[in-house]
């Protein structure tokens, strides 16, 4: 026999025991070594997943449905695999935005909205609260089965017993208690919790050797180990066809993949899961070792759940006992009385550890996005004037996790008996399901909008109230159950478990089909078609670019002035004055300022430092109303579509500027380039003319000196004979003709070389030139014995050139070809000939011929064929520089052709005239 | 982070893997009154695949390549 006191004093020491290592983690934590910062203790806390519902109610849907309770575990086993790359992101997030909960996440994302957090806290308040009050079930029903020992007695149905006399009650209060010293001791900003993340991990490992203890037990000690317990229940007809249960018995594959993808989405969005995996987490690395060993935990603790549900259906065939408590009643049935008691403990720690993390998780939501946001908006209440608000904010957390005890109570007793604990865990389930599309839309789409979240939310949720809370309120009998028969008013389309027709299904299924359908749809389609303001846009890109932005994200677009002592007393009235202190000289320490001491009231705020008292502030009281209060303290500028546009246009027109200043830099490059290459140039001209003007010295000397000789001799010796004196006056009058000759050209090449030469092109006849140049050489040729030949055809083109200076060259080229040709029998040929748009000119002679390293260097100032640049004694050496350049002006080409040895041909050719 | 993506890149398909091995219509293969060891087939398949995908996850998570 139990003795009731007994039961009690034993569950009282193990609460003991889980206080016992809260405080010594929270001192561990203060002390700034903490113990939770270990991946093993956080993927033990993960296991709060696995409450009394697991504990006890797999069993019972095993003894029913053979494995159709494993989607439940093998959901969050496929989820897992995608935390690395969604629950990552998360946490990232999470901590780079202090978010304090998983209504605060989604209010967040959404333009930091106190409409929506407060709405994700009223859907997460209803739908946790069937599950919060399934736990108080599962105490209070253990309680009272253990109480009977050794007899196995169903206990009376809820609800009948007086307030007073009530377990159930009882339990409510002990753990309300108890959660408020666990979770409300003191005010974290950064809503950690040590001490209960250490408990709970605590928790986990004793409902997880209890479990495998009764497991052990009953497969071996009960029974002769699996097979023994599998070969009876095929001997049993009722049994038999639980082991190929997937057609019919369990709902069929549509029941199996929604379970599972209605547990995917518990793992994540039940705000006890978000408030271990996301809220406590300490180092996001943690998640690997958390991804294999959070699925191994919840294998392990199924591996005895269908050997048990058969030992029980095998023990208790007549049904007299139900299949939820087997865990316990097997034990009690073997006479084992501390068995029983370990599985009454290990039920407690389920059952405690979800309470706990809910409620605090809950509270917090109510509190920050709930309360506070309501509280700061009532002007009347003057509390954005208050100095202290941190025992109001505890206060309120204390208020709101009594009150959900006592809601789940209440629920427990008026409605708690309706069901099996596996369908009121699943109905939570699908209530939190419904935040999966805003937050994971939330952290992968920029184009989700609060508009469309809250359209989603509300969607969802009102089909899953609809389909699965209206139900449970007709099986209570709080509504006729008509209801559910025929529809409302009768309309057999519009009845709540076959909505518009759909049946087949069972309603867990049912319920989240036609949800979801009007969750996404309402989401997608609202958040497409609508708009969006600014501070949403800022936050969609905040969240969904988190990897992009480092740890410590800036405040951009933040405008506006605030001193910072107005800053400091805000967050002083919310955590603290030591903390607030502390947080102050943390951001002037990392930004290496002082912190002044005393609080100069005229110290501008930089948008940083709003940035991380809001930041510091959402630690305390969420996003939605930490973004109120800085409002309240600062002068913010709201940020317009106007502002957000100009940024832009400033932005793009920074960038225009920078290509402006580019392209002129590169222009800039290039005239310098020009000009280096403008200068290189001059240098060579003028060192050429350095050269053109000792040439030409050179050149005027050389008669000179001769003209000077002849005439000293001449006029130092009067007797010369008169023959002699003759030649000596011959010389001196040619040596003065090459000085003349020689000053006419050089005047020549300055005028053709200077810019303002007068040139005449027009129509020129060149047959009528040449014919005019010959007459006028006829003299001089017949004067050497030189035969001179024309070859011009009957019609000649006229050609396009300066009548004057194409004489000048054909005198030129018949000079040069009268000095250089054969000395005795020389012949000169002069020939016209038309190609392609131009008029070809050759003038041949019979000289020594120019060798092919001269043909360029003739055309040369100062130069002739083979000899220094001295020049040679018949001409100056300009003759054929001339030629070129008046050629070349009149668009022409001038080139030296000796085919022939000891003949030499100069060609030019005119453009024809048009 | 190539590292991390990798492994991010091995998480997603075993959880596509996971999906196909507790899924219509691998599972229906296994959904016959026959049993392994004394187990119905179901029953063994199922907690067999588990741990062969709770191994790999433990291998794809902790690997360092």
């Amino acid at each position: 026999m139990l003795q009731g006191h007994i039961i009690v004093l034993v569950a009282f020491a193990y609460l003991g025991v889980l206080f016992g290592i809260a405080y010594y983690a929270d001192k561990r934590a203060d002390a700034g070594r903490s113990i939770i910062d270990n991946p093993y203790i956080y993927a033990l806390s993960l296991a709060v997943y696995a409450t009394a519902w697991t504990f006890y109610g797999s069993v019972g849907r095993a003894a029913s449905d053979g494995i159709g309770f494993l989607p439940i575990y093998l959901g969050p086993t496929l989820m897992i695999a995608l935390w690395w790359l969604v629950m990552r992101k998360i946490i990232r997030i999470s901590k780079n935005n202090r978010i304090t909960s998983l209504a605060d996440f989604i209010a967040s994302r959404y333009g930091k909205s106190a409409l929506l957090g407060g709405l994700v806290t009223v859907i997460a308040v209803i739908g946790i609260l069937p599950y919060i009050s399934l736990q108080l079930k599962a105490i209070a029903n253990s309680y009272a089965i253990l109480l009977q020992y050794p007899e196995i007695t169903m206990p009376a149905s809820a609800g009948t017993a007086p307030l007073g006399a009530d377990t159930a009650f009882w339990i409510a209060l002990i753990l309300a208690t108890f959660t408020i010293v666990f979770g409300t001791r003191h005010l974290d900003a950064a809503e950690h919790h040590e001490g209960m993340v250490a408990a709970i991990a605590f928790e986990s490992l004793v409902k997880l050797l209890a479990f495998l203890a009764v497991g052990l037990f009953v497969t071996y000690g009960m029974y002769d180990g699996v097979a023994d317990i599998f070969a009876q229940a095929r001997s049993n007809p009722q049994l038999s066809k639980l082991l190929t249960p997937l057609e019919g018995v369990a709902g069929g594959y549509a029941s199996w993949v929604w379970l599972t993808i209605l547990s995917m989405l518990a793992i994540m969005f039940l705000p006890r899961q978000f408030q271990v995996a996301v809220i406590e987490n300490k180092d996001e690395r943690h998640l690997n070792k958390a991804i294999w060993l959070f699925p191994l935990y919840m294998l392990a603790i199924n591996i005895f759940v269908l050997p048990i549900a058969f030992g029980g259906n095998l023990r208790f065939p007549d049904g007299n006992v139900d299949a939820d408590t087997f865990v316990l009643t097997l034990p009690m049935a073997a006479k084992q009385e501390e068995l029983a008691l370990l599985v009454f403990i290990g039920g407690l720690s389920a059952a405690t550890g979800m309470v706990i993390v809910e409620t605090i998780a809950l509270s917090t939501m109510v509190c920050n996005d709930l309360v506070m946001p309501v509280l700061l908006r009532l002007k009347g209440l003057r509390l954005a004037e208050r100095r202290d608000l941190t025992a109001l904010l505890l206060g309120i957390r204390r208020g709101a996790i009594v009150l959900m005890l006592m809601l789940g109570y209440l629920y427990f007793r008026l409605a708690g008996e309706a069901y099996a604990l596996v369908s009121i865990g699943l109905v939570s389930f699908a209530a939190v399901a419904q935040f999966a599309p805003a937050l994971l839309g939330g952290i992968f789409w920029k184009g989700g909008t609060r508009y469309g979240a809250f359209s989603g939310l509300i969607a969802g949720f009102t089909v899953w109230g609809y389909t699965l809370l209206l139900p449970a309120l007709v099986r209570s009998g709080w509504l006729p159950a008509e209801l559910l028969e025929h529809g409302p008013y009768g309309i057999e389309l519009l009845k709540p478990q076959q909505l518009f027709g759909l049946s087949g299904l069972d309603q867990i299924t049912h319920a989240m089909i036609w949800s979801m359908i009007a969750n996404v749809g309402a989401y997608a389609a609202v958040s497409l078609f609508g708009t969006r303001d600014p501070q949403e846009a800022r936050q969609a890109s905040v969240f969904v670019d988190a990897y992009l932005q480092g740890d410590t994200p800036g405040a951009p677009f933040w405008r506006g002035t605030a001193s910072a002592s107005e800053l400091h007393r805000l967050l002083t009235r919310f955590i603290g004055a030591d903390s607030a202190d502390s947080a102050f000289r943390e951001f002037a320490r990392n930004r290496g300022l002082a912190w002044p001491d005393s609080k100069d009231s005229a110290l501008q705020a930089d948008a940083n430092l709003v940035y991380f008292v809001e930041m510091q502030l959402a630690g305390a009281i969420g996003a939605a109303s930490a973004h109120i209060m800085v409002a309240s303290a600062v002068k913010e500028e709201a940020l317009s579509i106007e502002e957000v546009r100009e940024m832009l246009d400033e932005a793009s027109q920074v960038i225009v500027y920078s290509h402006r200043l580019e392209q002129k830099s590169r222009e800039l490059e290039r005239a310098t380039e020009e000009l280096r290459g403008a200068n290189v140039r001059l240098k060579e001209l003028d060192s050429l003319k350095d050269d053109f003007v000792a040439t030409v010295s050179h050149e005027l000397r050389t008669p000179l000196t001769a003209i000077r000789t002849f005439s000293q001799i001449l006029r130092d010796n009067p007797d010369l004979e008169p023959a002699e004196r003759a030649r000596q006056l011959g010389i001196v009058i040619k040596e003065s003709e090459r000085l003349t000759r020689l000053i006419n050209q050089i005047l020549d090449i300055s005028k053709l070389e200077s810019a303002n030469v007068e040139w005449n092109p027009g129509p020129v006849d060149m047959k009528e030139i040449v014919e005019d140049t010959v007459s006028a050489m006829s003299e001089l040729f017949k004067g050497k014995n030189i035969e001179l030949y024309k070859r011009v055809p009957e019609n000649v083109p006229l050609v396009t050139a300066d009548l004057d200076r194409i004489v000048q060259v054909m005198l030129n080229l018949l000079s040069n070809a009268e000095k250089f040709c054969h000395p005795r029998r020389g012949k000169v040929e002069i020939a016209l000939s038309e190609m392609r748009g131009f008029l070809r000119v050759d003038v041949r002679d019979n000289g020594t011929g120019i060798s092919y390293a001269d043909r360029e260097l003739i055309f040369e100032r100062f130069r002739s064929a083979g000899d220094s640049p001295a020049g040679s004694p018949h001409g100056t050496g300009l003759g054929l520089h001339i030629c070129r350049r008046i050629v070349e002006r009149l668009a022409g080409r001038i080139w030296v052709e000796s085919g022939v040895p000891g003949e030499t041909c100069i060609s030019f050719t005119l453009p024809l005239a048009s | 982070m190539p590292q991390s993506e990798a492994k991010g890149q091995r998480l997603i398909a075993l959880f596509v893997l996971g999906c196909l091995l507790f899924n219509y219509p691998v599972l229906s293969l296994f959904n016959v009154p026959a049993e392994a060891l004394g187990v119905p087939v179901l029953y063994a398949y199922i907690f067999a695949a588990w741990a062969l995908l709770v191994a790999l996850m433990a291998f794809a998570a902790e690997s360092r390549r």
